[in-house]
């Protein structure tokens, strides 16, 4: 029985599948295939008998022992040397077999089922060593398919990565881009924002400039008609001193002397609204300076009345004003918490006369009041403007504060006033607060007819 | 004769004072002034009616203006005569007045001299009844 042959085709054929696979190099193409020619052509000439069997058996066993030569000693055929170990103890038995059988065929005879029981187990053996062979092949190229797999996987992470970074490399850009460009609009905003306040200022001063010709007109007619008085007074002192009546001429000077400074008065009066009104339209920023918060409320409650009587003739509400009298002087620039004053001034005496044209015939008495009082504990002075008007719904509390929001009719009111008024007291270190349903208290208009009232409330640190 | 002067500015009554010194020492006027549209009404209303002769009032006062006050003295004392002093001059306040009732409009700052002639012609209209 030629097993080598058999072995020695299996070897082969395995050799050259691995060929195909490129597990081993071009080069042992045509070994194999030479191989693979002579074991076929050796089980062709041992099937017809025609050769020499000895000759045979012996070329066979070469070609075996060849071949298993080979795949010990190059690198390149490890792969297939687990299988050589299966074959091992087949190409023994099967040696072993034939050199007895060849060299003392009368033992062999007798021991001839001894040789094939170990056949047999050479050839479970193989079968088990294939088995195992084939097992590991498989979990060896599985593991070789996941490596595969991971390098790919790695490969193709690298290529994100690498599109990423050009991603992210690009988006910084973009971003930097549109940064510098909210950087550039952002400018043009505080350019566009200081303009709206400048001429929110100038607006606020031709509302005032009705107020102002008033409240100068007035006491110029008192300087005008004290200093006309006092002449004819003087007149009549020399009559008196003619006449030698002594205690007429020192009334008559008494009167002068009173005349004098009620000149005095009536002049600063106008010299303050000046100056206000100057302070009012500067744009630059305004210095601090200590200021009796009581005359300042009492000059802006009058520029803001008359300012609006002088404009609207139908106007009309009344004022009080309810004043702690022994606040001390704080420190704030007066031109703006003047303003703010004026804006929240403007706006209840605007809610109570608007009232007052819809309620017409009733019996609703239009008011405003301004208090002032000090909170010791917290050191804090607080200003309330508060009118009797019909209050602010709850839907716009929130937004009032908000720049450009008006309820006033298109052309009316640039929306800003407020705004403005809040980062003034703000900037201030203060607080502007609304109370709308306005609580009723001490100093605050009566609530009648349904009115809700609002209070704005000034808050000042000392 | 008694006159009362309404307005909301304080040192209009020294002005008033001693401007019409002479009348005043002489007695023959006597001033009473006011503040404001209801504190007009309040002293018209305590006093004897006939005591007032002659109203003055301011029209731009706060509260009540001197046209609403106009209104409400001549519905209430249609024999008193009133006459209106305002710093605003214009068509629209001088119509209003005349229409209510008023005597006579002046203009601040007031000409005291137009104001004597007018304090005078009271004067004289009521001193051929006393006599």
């Amino acid at each position: 029985m030629g097993f080598e042959n058999v072995i020695a085709f299996i070897f082969l054929y395995y050799l050259r599948r691995q060929l195909k696979t490129k597990e081993i190099p071009e080069r042992w193409r045509q070994p194999i295939n030479y191989g693979l020619i002579i074991v076929v052509s050796l089980a062709i000439l041992a099937g017809s008998g025609l050769v020499n069997d000895l000759l045979l058996k012996f070329l066979s066993i070469l070609l075996i022992s060849y071949i298993v030569y080979n795949i010990f000693t190059h690198p390149e055929f490890s792969g297939t040397k687990s299988l050589v170990y299966a074959a091992l103890p087949l190409i023994a038995v099967s040696l072993i077999r034939d050199i007895f059988e060849l060299a003392m065929p009368e033992f062999f005879k007798t021991w001839d089922k001894v040789f094939d029981v170990a056949s047999f187990f050479a050839f479970i053996w193989l079968v088990a060593m294939y088995i195992t062979y084939r097992k590991q092949k498989k979990a060896l190229l599985a593991e070789k398919i996941k490596a595969l797999e991971r390098e790919k996987e790695f490969q193709i992470t690298q290529t994100l990565k690498a599109k990423l970074e050009v991603d992210v490399a690009e988006r910084t850009a973009e971003l930097v881009k549109q940064k510098e460009e909210l950087e550039k609009a952002l400018e043009e905003l505080k350019s566009a924002q200081a303009q709206l306040i400048q001429s929110e200022k100038m607006a606020s001063l031709g509302e005032l400039t009705a107020g102002i010709a008033h409240e100068i007109q007035n006491p110029l007619n008192f300087v005008n008609n004290f200093s006309e008085v006092s002449q004819e007074l003087i007149d009549e002192m020399h009559q008196e001193l003619e006449s030698g009546d002594l205690e007429e001429v020192k009334a008559i000077a008494l009167d002068i002397k009173q005349n004098l400074e009620k000149i005095h008065h009536h002049g600063s009066r106008a010299d303050n609204i000046v100056k206000g009104m100057l302070l009012h339209s500067r744009s630059s920023l305004g210095e601090k300076t200590p200021t009796d918060i009581n005359m300042l409320a009492d000059e802006y409650l009058r520029l803001s009345y008359h300012g609006l009587r002088a404009k609207d003739k139908s106007f009309n509400a009344d004022f009080k004003t309810d004043f702690e009298t022994n606040l001390p002087k704080i420190n704030i620039v007066p031109q703006d918490i003047g303003r703010v004053m004026l804006n929240l001034i403007n706006n209840a005496f605007y809610a109570v006369n608007d009232q007052r044209k819809k309620a017409e015939n009733s019996d609703f008495k239009p008011s405003v009041t301004v208090n002032t009082s000090m909170n010791e504990k917290e050191n804090k002075i607080i200003i309330k403007i508060a009118d009797n008007g019909p209050g602010i719904p709850k839907q716009m509390k929130d937004k009032i504060f908000q720049p450009f929001f008006t309820t006033k009719p298109t052309g009316q009111g640039t929306g800003l006033g407020l705004s403005l008024s809040y980062d003034i007291v703000k900037a201030h270190g203060g607080e502007l607060k609304v109370e709308s349903p306005a609580k009723e208290g001490k100093g605050l208009p009566t609530l009648s007819n349904g009115q809700a009232g609002t209070v704005f409330i000034v808050t000042l640190p000392i | 004769m008694k006159f009362l002067v309404v307005d909301d500015e304080k040192d209009v009554e020294l002005l008033f004072q001693q401007k019409l010194r002479k009348e005043i020492r002489n007695g023959s006027i006597e001033l009473k002034f006011a503040f404001s549209g209801n504190e007009a009404l309040e002293i018209m209303e305590k006093s004897e009616s006939e005591e007032v002769m002659y109203i003055f009032s301011d029209i731009n006062m706060p509260g009540m203006t001197g046209l609403e006050l106009l209104d409400k003295l001549k519905a209430k004392f249609p024999q008193i005569p009133v006459s209106m002093i305002s710093a605003y001059g214009d068509a629209e306040n001088y119509e209003k007045a005349i229409e209510l009732g008023a005597k006579e409009f002046f203009v601040k700052p007031i000409n005291f001299e137009n104001l004597k002639v007018e304090l005078n012609k009271i004067i004289e209209d009521k001193e051929p009844k006393k006599e």
